[in-house]
């Protein structure tokens, strides 16, 4: 069987890949804002001395990292309405996206806190700060500069892994694929595209990223 | 036909297996050819090693989820037939190789460049100074990091689901469809993969604690 690579077929559908690829960066740049948001609180938490909220948090991080992204988004978006929580699509992916990364950016956070010298800390209260202006001027800064490259890693796995959220019907850069191959069953051709702008989008996220942390972290950054 | 708690856990329990043997199968492939590429990547020949490099980046670098429509869509092209299950254990497998390769290069990297010139000094070829003295040391670091991997490679079988393969998304899916109890279906579905995947984790955990006291 002698089989034709045709990608021509594909050239009508830019418009449709453009609309898919502002989706899918939109819901990371989303996911990215509150899940490291999540994850500054979540890191402060396991700081203090309230054993429970220590726990709680704990327990939300094994929970997350250790069941599948997809599994997450299901019950999210299928199991949740049926206890009066109901989402559409879009906001059910970005919630389980923000929720997935919140958990691995707790854990990347609190390991660059833990990397902060005590003498930092130390140095902040002989000033007579407060403990929470110890924690937002002098620790944190610190410990983002220590761990931006894991942050910056994590980031690009969640745009890859948002793919999945094609399978609730979010019109992302995947679920164009699926759009596509299906009117011109040019299957292979389709998602080889599609695979590529996904190359092309980690390779430009992770140097972007990483450039614009060096003008950030200037002279912190070991 | 009703559907009791019972009778959902228990079909959630029966496709569990599924999901292990996935996994097991994309695990022992996923090592073999990802030993074997290890053995190119940190070879003489440059070429040869920035090609598995290229290998490494393109997997880390795109949805796993595209890469098993690739293999499921692609493989037929070339005249293959493949059912969802051979396309899902075939592109697990390179999937798990690239990741495997790049974990395992990292405990290569951490042995100190004497112990190269060590053997090489006794006169050992490229190979039996790989089997003697380098892999046997790099294997102990190797081992913490490789079983966390193994958790992700549990997580990651769940996409075959997609392709139609009866794991235990794929099951829940239909049994939501049979009995509209979607939150207790995914909830199970959840606490069976956190029951598969926490104690991997810990083990992780403990080995890399025990390996950092030495």
């Amino acid at each position: 069987m002698a089989f034709q690579l045709d990608f021509g077929a594909l050239l009508q559908y830019l418009g449709l890949f453009l609309e898919g690829t502002a989706v899918t960066l939109g819901l990371t740049a989303v996911a990215s804002f509150l899940g490291i948001s999540i994850g500054i609180a979540g890191a402060a938490a396991l700081r203090t001395r309230c054993a429970a909220c220590r726990n709680l948090v704990k327990t939300y991080v094994e929970l997350i990292r250790n069941t599948p992204f997809i599994v997450q988004m299901f019950f999210i978006f299928f199991g949740l309405p049926s206890i009066g929580f109901r989402l559409t699509a879009l906001q059910a992916a970005a919630l389980a996206m923000t929720i997935n990364l919140a958990a691995y950016a707790i854990e990347i956070i609190r390991a660059g806190l833990e990397a902060v010298p005590a003498g930092q800390a130390e140095a902040g209260r002989s000033m007579g700060l407060r403990p929470a202006l110890i924690f937002i001027l002098i620790l944190l800064p610190q410990a983002f500069a220590n761990v931006y490259p894991a942050l910056v890693g994590q980031i690009t796995i969640t745009m890859l892994e948002s793919a999945v959220v094609s399978q609730i019907a979010v019109v992302d850069l995947t679920h164009v694929a699926d759009f596509i191959q299906s009117r011109n069953f040019r299957s292979f051709e389709t998602y080889l595209v599609i695979t590529i702008i996904y190359l092309v989008l980690a390779v430009m996220m992770r140097r972007l990223l990483a450039h614009a942390g060096r003008g950030l972290f200037a002279g912190r950054a070991r | 036909m009703e559907f009791t708690t019972w009778d959902i856990a228990r079909n959630l329990l029966l496709a569990a297996p599924l999901t292990l043997l996935l996994s097991a199968i994309a695990f022992a492939g996923g090592g073999l050819v990802g030993l074997l590429l290890l053995v190119v990547r940190i070879g003489p020949c440059k070429w040869a090693s920035n090609c598995v490099m290229l290998y490494v980046e393109l997997f880390q670098s795109t949805p796993l989820l595209l890469q098993l429509f690739l293999v499921y869509f692609g493989l037929p092209m070339l005249g293959i037939e493949v059912s969802a299950w051979v396309a899902a254990s075939v592109c697990l497998t390179l999937y798990a190789s690239a990741y495997l390769t790049d974990i395992w290069r990292g405990s290569v990297d951490a042995i100190p460049r004497g112990q190269w010139d060590g053997s090489a000094s006794l006169g050992l070829h490229y190979i039996s100074q790989l089997r003697l003295v380098i892999l046997p040391q790099a294997t102990r670091m190797a081992i913490p990091p490789t079983v966390g991997f193994l958790v992700q490679l549990v997580k990651s079988t769940a996409l075959a689901s997609i392709l139609g393969y009866h794991e235990l998304v794929r099951t829940a899916q239909i049994l939501t469809n049979a009995t509209f109890q979607p939150f207790l279906i995914f909830g199970l579905v959840a606490l069976i993969y956190f029951a598969i995947c926490y104690p991997l984790t810990s083990l992780s955990r403990d080995l890399e604690r025990r390996l950092a006291q030495k």
